[in-house]
């Protein structure tokens, strides 16, 4: 039997090593389901989701989408830009529209960070934190973390640099915590613009890519976030490019079995070179597919056992 | 069913000896009914199911018949107790080694009871493919079926009461081949019931 007793997923703060054992190796097993010819179970049939998503996103909706699907829960995807938010509607309002018609879960993505766990206080479906601000992006760390076991076996004791924006970022942030929760260290790298204060405390910070690259089993490249630099941390992406960017020529100073990770959408010539993003090191197509699986052991955690099962 | 809790022994239903020889005889019988065993596939119920479908094919090259393909299927996405039972059951995955497609397969599990997880069993099965026949085999039939579903080969039949477990213990997963029959701690004793062998 498997102990995950969270009602909500809000973060991997809150979650024990246990916890994440408990979602990783369940993804390894619904993994198959999706090379099967018929690519849908019946686990979750009659449980209907509500995917809200108030920021854009390609791979986490899409890969929201289909776990659901292939576990046969009904679900349903309001993309705000075209909905009553335009006109007005309040975060709490929209939820308590939703649940209304009576949804099990409510998948959330949104700008400011906590919206997730507002919800969970105010509604009585199970809340999944799909990205809230620069807060958290917990399903994004578990498909790092499901890709870097399957490839190296393990995650204790690997070394993993985190490189880029550091200060916008939710996923180096969810990273962090479920990384060093299992034995992983984790260095990271950013200008010092893009290092927000107190993270020092958690990692060591270098402002020197080389530095990061030296010895890491795997390298997490994080997107410039151009939509939140109106400050100008960062004199021109072109600079950006040459101090941080990964190329082919940084990565001699990487281990030969580095892997090279990006959470995606990619800036191709900004942070990453597109030699080391298509690159025998790069395993970002592989994270794109764990994600479906992590995101179905989700779904399957927190519907599939009885209302008692959960805290 | 791995520990006792709750539980205490009852009798010993079959030993090391007694659940070898009811195995290698039902590899006889499959054998028989089945003389194309190279396009048989053997397919386990998780968890006890698949070492029981690894033993059965090797007894069935012993016995004369090819080698058949074995596979294992975890029927937990395909349980109509999903949303009852807690905590979650854990997903280990299903392995069907070959297309089905024309096929004879065999299903395997250890016990045979209420006939839920043939059921949900069938369902997984009939997503991967169109066999042309589905067949049942078990090491115990216990009785109490809730659904009408029957096994084809059988190891050994018995009579039970609800309130009673029948456990079936591996090498494999267990470290030992017995089969036991268990009842709740500080229940009466019954009157003494002989355990009705099949042959």
């Amino acid at each position: 039997m498997t102990r995950f007793r969270h009602r909500h997923l809000l973060g991997i703060e809150p979650l024990s090593r246990e916890d994440v054992l408990a979602i990783l190796d369940t993804a390894d097993g619904l993994r198959e389901v999706l090379d099967r010819p018929i690519k849908k179970v019946p686990a979750l049939r009659g449980k209907t989701v509500v995917n809200l998503f108030y920021e854009a996103s390609t791979r986490t909706r899409a890969s929201f989408e289909v776990a659901e699907k292939v576990l046969s829960a009904d679900s349903l995807t309001i993309a705000t830009a075209t909905s009553s938010v335009t006109k007005g509607e309040t975060l709490l309002d929209t939820a308590r529209n939703l649940e209304a018609m009576n949804p099990d879960m409510i998948v959330v993505r949104h700008a400011s960070s906590g919206a997730p766990h507002f919800l969970a206080r105010h509604c009585k479906s199970a809340i999944v934190n799909a990205g809230d601000g620069a807060h958290e992006h917990p399903t994004q760390a578990l498909l790092d973390a499901l890709t870097l076991r399957q490839k190296k076996g393990r995650l204790e004791g690997l070394t993993v640099a985190i490189v880029g924006d550091l200060l916008h970022s939710r996923v180096a942030r969810s990273n962090l915590w479920l990384l060093t929760k299992l034995g992983a260290s984790v260095r990271l790298c950013a200008p010092p613009t893009l290092v927000p204060p107190g993270l020092g405390a958690l990692a060591p910070v270098t402002h020197d890519i080389d530095e990061a690259v030296r010895g890491a089993d795997a390298i997490m490249m994080l997107r410039i976030q151009s939509e939140r630099m109106a400050g100008g941390f960062v004199p021109s992406l072109r600079e950006y490019h040459a101090r941080y960017g990964l190329t082919a020529a940084r990565m001699r100073h990487a281990k030969k079995d580095a892997l090279i990770m990006h959470p995606g959408p990619m800036n191709r010539g900004v942070e990453i070179a597109s030699e080391v993003a298509d690159g025998p090191w790069s395993v970002i197509l592989d994270q794109v597919t764990n994600g479906v699986a992590v995101r179905m052991a989700v779904l399957y955690l927190l519907l599939g056992g009885a209302p008692e099962a959960s805290l | 069913m791995a520990g006792l809790g709750g539980f205490r022994v009852r009798q010993e239903l079959m030993d090391a000896g007694r659940l070898h020889r009811a195995l290698v005889r039902m590899a006889h019988e499959i054998v028989e009914k089945h003389p194309d065993t190279g396009r048989t596939v053997l397919v386990g119920i998780r968890t006890r199911g698949v070492p029981l479908a690894q033993r059965l094919a090797r007894f069935i090259e012993d016995a004369g018949g090819q080698a058949p393909a074995v596979g294992a299927l975890d029927i937990t996405l395909y349980r109509d107790d999903l949303t009852t039972i807690a905590p979650n059951p854990v997903i280990q995955g299903t392995e069907i080694p070959c297309s089905i497609d024309g096929r004879t397969v065999v299903l395997l599990d250890d016990v045979l009871y209420t006939g839920r997880t043939v059921r949900a069993a069938l369902d997984e099965l009939i997503d991967f493919g169109r066999p042309d026949r589905i067949q049942l085999a078990v090491l115990v039939d216990r009785g109490h079926r809730e659904l009408p579903i029957r096994a084809d080969f059988v190891g050994k039949q018995l009579t039970t009461r609800r309130d009673e477990v029948v456990q079936v213990r591996l090498q494999e997963t267990d470290g030992e081949d017995r089969v036991l029959l268990l009842e709740k701690d500080g229940a009466p004793a019954p009157a003494r019931r002989k355990a009705k062998g099949r042959r």
